[in-house]
């Protein structure tokens, strides 16, 4: 029996140890906002936080997530809306919305490691999640955005 | 589901339903209200199909067009609420199901604004007539005094208000006005068209709760992948799904039907996992164990093919657009260039990989999908399924990008086939390495490029052979030569003032599934034509951009219906607004400025989808051959718009899609299978790689015209052109790679 939190609800799961956590998110617990874009790491799609860190929900399996604490999108902000969410919605970032869950996600937990990223520190840590759309330049102005309202 | 609200709740207009309010009327101490108040029956209101209230007063406006990242469900709705003078933050957006009453769903083409506004602007002013006239007939005044104000009327003499809420029922129950009665508002009226105004969808794709094809959850849902012929028209020799069985929550193994030519949007064969959820069908397909029958594209080979094609163009063709006399004003010329151009087969990728989900009894297949074009899966569910077209509902939910791919129902024909196998609700999930290799791809090219110069350094003579498989070749696979819609696309329409011009097309068989990604010819015509008029521009010596706007010659409308190119009425090609973008764009990017060490310019237009575009690329080049691209300056003058933020966002996105291609974008076959699977060797552009682009929106009284596509033509030889400017290289073979061989 694995036990963890999610968007801060306790959970078991007694399901197949192999079962990438995307897939309970989505499958078990109706957590959709994390996407499956290509399940191997690549694409940043289905980002979620594991204790505040970015990761990959389709690449790290059930059985390493006993005592976990996992934050989807849908707890990002604990019912407030998260200043990156905020800054998103300022800057009109999203086109088809897809990766955005990704995106936010991995520029919420680039901000609580850095406080003023530069342009140089904001594509290393969001270069993990595509955007086939291509709202770039909208998400670097953004996490700008939304880094300075957290100051 | 909760932001895919469907239409037929509600739907009063046209069709004749019902409409039903419990509003009282007059109550609230108003003066002079000639009607007694007395309760609403419910009334029919037949005014207009796309949009009715709800008992608070809430415009819900259909979206009939699918939204995949361009800003329809937005734009659209905005025209309307405008006309009808509507308060946005009372209106609701609901998608449409497939249905043919709403016209035309097919989302392609970028043609939604230009296809719908009109229509939208005229149900809005007839709303918002009929609005007056109840308010008029309430108060018992001429319609003449009323006069629609945000939401409410105005009663101008006396300054008496109603709310929209109050004027339905009674509005319901008047005759529909004739357009020749309505008044359409003039531009200086218009309160959000030509506005910025965020998407409908912002909250929803900002929070995780915007619904795509596979956050669709039914009841008592399977969940399943399919092993497809790994060969186009391959099909299953024989299988063995016991160890897939075996995996725990997996309920069933199914052959799908094989896929016989035409390929047109059927399933594609091979054999499916069903299971309890996605995870225990994906680890058990690969559990499976499948002999194929390669079948007749066994032998596929895209380096073979290439040179096919080049051989193709290496010699005459068939004439397409022949003017003045190409072989004598090449003979006589005093000089000559030539050059050669390939680009190979691409992928769509759009982030969301196809997911749909179909729910099949006896009387009824509901399908839930991310489809650019709904109406079209009725018929295959029905032959499918055996039901009858109306005992087929298509809910079309946020597609997750598409760029083409989600106009072809294979992915959502597989989930009703199942449906019904199972007799349960089945999603079908494709994964990146589905997608990527069973796609529907675009077109691989190799093209020839002749010109000859008189002895003033003037161009005489243009000579363009092509040679592609053609996308009708999905329907008819018999056919091997472009057609005229392909041909369309930039090159039986390029612009040039040159008196001998000729274009001839070779013969190619199709191997793969072809299919249309945005901008579809335009991305290897375009580059090819616009690449070597930069190649014309060195042989007489001239700055690029003097050259493009010398080869544009003087302002003037161009036909080419002789040669088969359809012609769009109210949009007549005037080669004055390329050169105006071409102006504004080279102005924007400050053409001819000093630039660092290893950065250069390239310059290049293109007329695509009624619209007119004009980019310059700056490209940084690295001594090592590594490249990026800094900054991209746009110019589009796509006639009139309804979002100018959406258009400049659809400039931007564009200019990444056509970097992504022309950078790593290739899709190869060897012993007819594709040789990419995912991101890692079908790269795409991210944040690190990733120009600002500026983008120039031209203020234009013409018609409107398309916003999707049209940015990304231009780009990849915008591209290349800077790369020459850099290293003196030209660079005719597509991708580029990450690093250039210099």
């Amino acid at each position: 029996m694995i036990k963890l939190t999610v968007n801060g609800e306790s959970r078991e799961y007694a399901g197949e140890a192999d079962m990438p956590l995307l897939w309970y998110l989505r499958d078990e617990l109706g957590l959709t906002g994390a996407k499956f874009g290509c399940g191997k790491g690549l694409c940043g799609s289905c980002t979620v936080h594991l204790g505040g860190q970015a990761i990959r929900s389709c690449s790290v399996t059930m059985d390493r997530l006993d005592g976990a604490s996992i934050t989807t999108i849908e707890g990002l902000g604990e019912g407030k809306d998260h200043p990156v969410q905020i800054a998103w919605r300022h800057a009109n970032v999203p086109q088809c919305g897809f990766c955005q869950s990704g995106q936010i996600m991995q520029a919420a937990a680039l901000l609580e490691q850095v406080q003023l990223p530069t342009d140089q520190e904001i594509d290393d840590a969001m270069s993990g999640v595509i955007c086939r759309c291509g709202t770039y330049q909208r998400i670097r102005e953004a996490i700008k955005a939304a880094a300075e309202d957290l100051i | 589901m909760k932001n895919i609200r469907q239409m037929n709740r509600r739907d009063f207009l046209k069709t004749g339903g019902v409409f039903t309010l419990g509003v009282s009327l007059y109550g609230c101490g108003r003066k002079a209200t000639p009607l007694e108040v007395k309760p609403v029956p419910p009334v029919p209101w037949t005014a207009d199909v796309y949009v009715s209230f709800d008992a608070e007063g809430v415009v819900h406006i259909i979206s009939h067009r699918s939204e995949m990242g361009q800003g329809i469900r937005t734009g659209l709705p905005a025209v309307l609420a405008d006309e009808m003078e509507a308060d946005w933050k009372q209106v609701v957006v609901d998608q449409a199901t497939g249905d043919a009453k709403y016209g035309n769903q097919n989302t392609d083409g970028s043609w939604s604004v230009r296809g719908f506004m009109q229509r939208m602007r005229e149900a809005g002013a007839t709303v918002r007539l009929m609005l007056e006239q109840s308010a008029a007939k309430q108060w018992g005044v001429d319609v003449s005094e009323c006069k629609a104000v945000l939401h409410t009327v105005v009663h101008e003499p006396s300054g008496q208000v109603l709310a929209y809420r109050d004027l339905v029922a009674v509005a319901s129950e008047l005759p529909v006005p004739g357009a020749d009665q309505i008044t359409l508002k003039t531009p200086d009226q218009f309160r959000y068209i030509g506005q910025d105004l965020k998407i409908v969808d912002m909250h929803d794709m900002t929070h995780g709760t915007a619904v795509y094809g596979a956050d669709i959850r039914v009841p008592g849902m399977k969940f399943a992948v399919i092993a497809r012929p790994p060969v186009v028209f391959g099909r299953v020799k024989s299988f063995d799904g016991e160890k897939a069985l075996a995996v725990p929550g997996v309920l069933q193994i199914i052959e799908m039907p094989p896929l016989e030519p035409p390929a047109m949007f059927k399933p594609a064969g091979g054999v499916a996992v069903v299971a309890e959820n996605s995870w225990a069908a994906l680890k058990a397909r690969d559990l499976l164990e499948i002999t194929w029958d390669n079948g007749p594209n066994a032998d596929y080979d895209s380096n073979a093919y290439r040179e096919a094609l080049l051989e193709q163009v290496r010699q005459a063709g068939e004439s397409r657009r022949n003017q003045g006399d190409i072989d004598t004003a090449l003979e006589e010329a005093a000089s000559t260039l030539e050059a050669e151009y390939y680009a190979p087969h691409l992928a769509h990728v759009p982030m969301e990989p196809p997911a749909a989900v179909a729910s099949v009894t006896e009387s009824l297949c509901e399908i839930w999908a991310p489809s650019q074009d709904p109406q079209s899966l009725i018929e295959m569910a029905a032959s499918i399924t055996g039901l009858k077209a109306e005992q087929i509902r298509v809910n079309v939910t946020l597609l997750g990008g598409a760029f083409g791919r989600k106009s072809k129902g294979d992915f959502v024909n597989e989930a009703v086939f199942l449906s019904k196998q199972v007799g349960a609700p089945v999603m079908v999930q494709w994964s990146r390495e589905d997608d990527v290799r069973h796609d529907y791809y675009h077109s691989v090219s190799a093209q020839q490029l002749t010109a000859g110069l008189d002895s003033d350094g003037k161009v005489t003579a243009w000579r363009h052979r092509l040679a592609y498989p053609t996308i009708m070749s999905l329907f008819d696979a018999s056919l091997k030569q472009p057609q005229a819609m392909e041909l369309s696309l930039g090159a039986l329409n390029m612009p040039y003032d040159i008196p001998n011009v000729r274009l001839e097309t070779g013969e190619i068989e199709a191997r793969v599934r072809i299919g249309w990604l945005r901008s579809v010819c335009n991305i290897f015509q375009s580059f090819a034509i616009n690449s070597f008029t930069d190649e014309i521009a060195e042989a007489r010596g001239l700055d690029p951009r003097e050259n493009l706007l010398d080869l544009l010659g003087p302002d003037r409308v161009l036909d080419f219906s002789a040669f088969g190119y359809e012609l769009t009425e109210g949009y007549p090609f005037e080669t004055g607004r390329l050169r105006n973008v071409i102006e504004y764009a080279s102005k924007s990017a400050e053409w001819g400025r000093e630039l660092p060490a290893g950065h250069g310019l390239g310059i290049a237009a293109q007329y695509s989808f009624l619209s007119y575009v004009a980019a310059v690329v700056e490209v940084a080049v690295d001594d090592d051959g590594s490249w990026r691209v800094p900054r991209i300056d746009v110019a589009i003058d796509c006639g009139q718009f309804v979002n100018p933020d959406r258009v400049k966002a659809q400039q931007e996105g564009a200019a990444i899609f056509a970097l992504s291609l022309a950078r790593e974008g290739a899709i190869t076959a060897e012993n007819g299978r594709i040789q990419q699977s995912n991101f890692h060797d079908f790269p795409v552009l991210r944040i690190s790689q990733a120009p600002v682009t500026r983008v120039v929106l031209v203020e234009s009284k013409a018609p409107p015209a398309g916003v999707g596509e049209p940015g990304v033509p231009p780009i990849t030889p915008a591209l290349v052109n800077a790369l020459y400017a850099v290293t003196g290289k030209r660079f005719r073979d597509l991708p580029l790679g990450a690093k250039l061989e210099l």
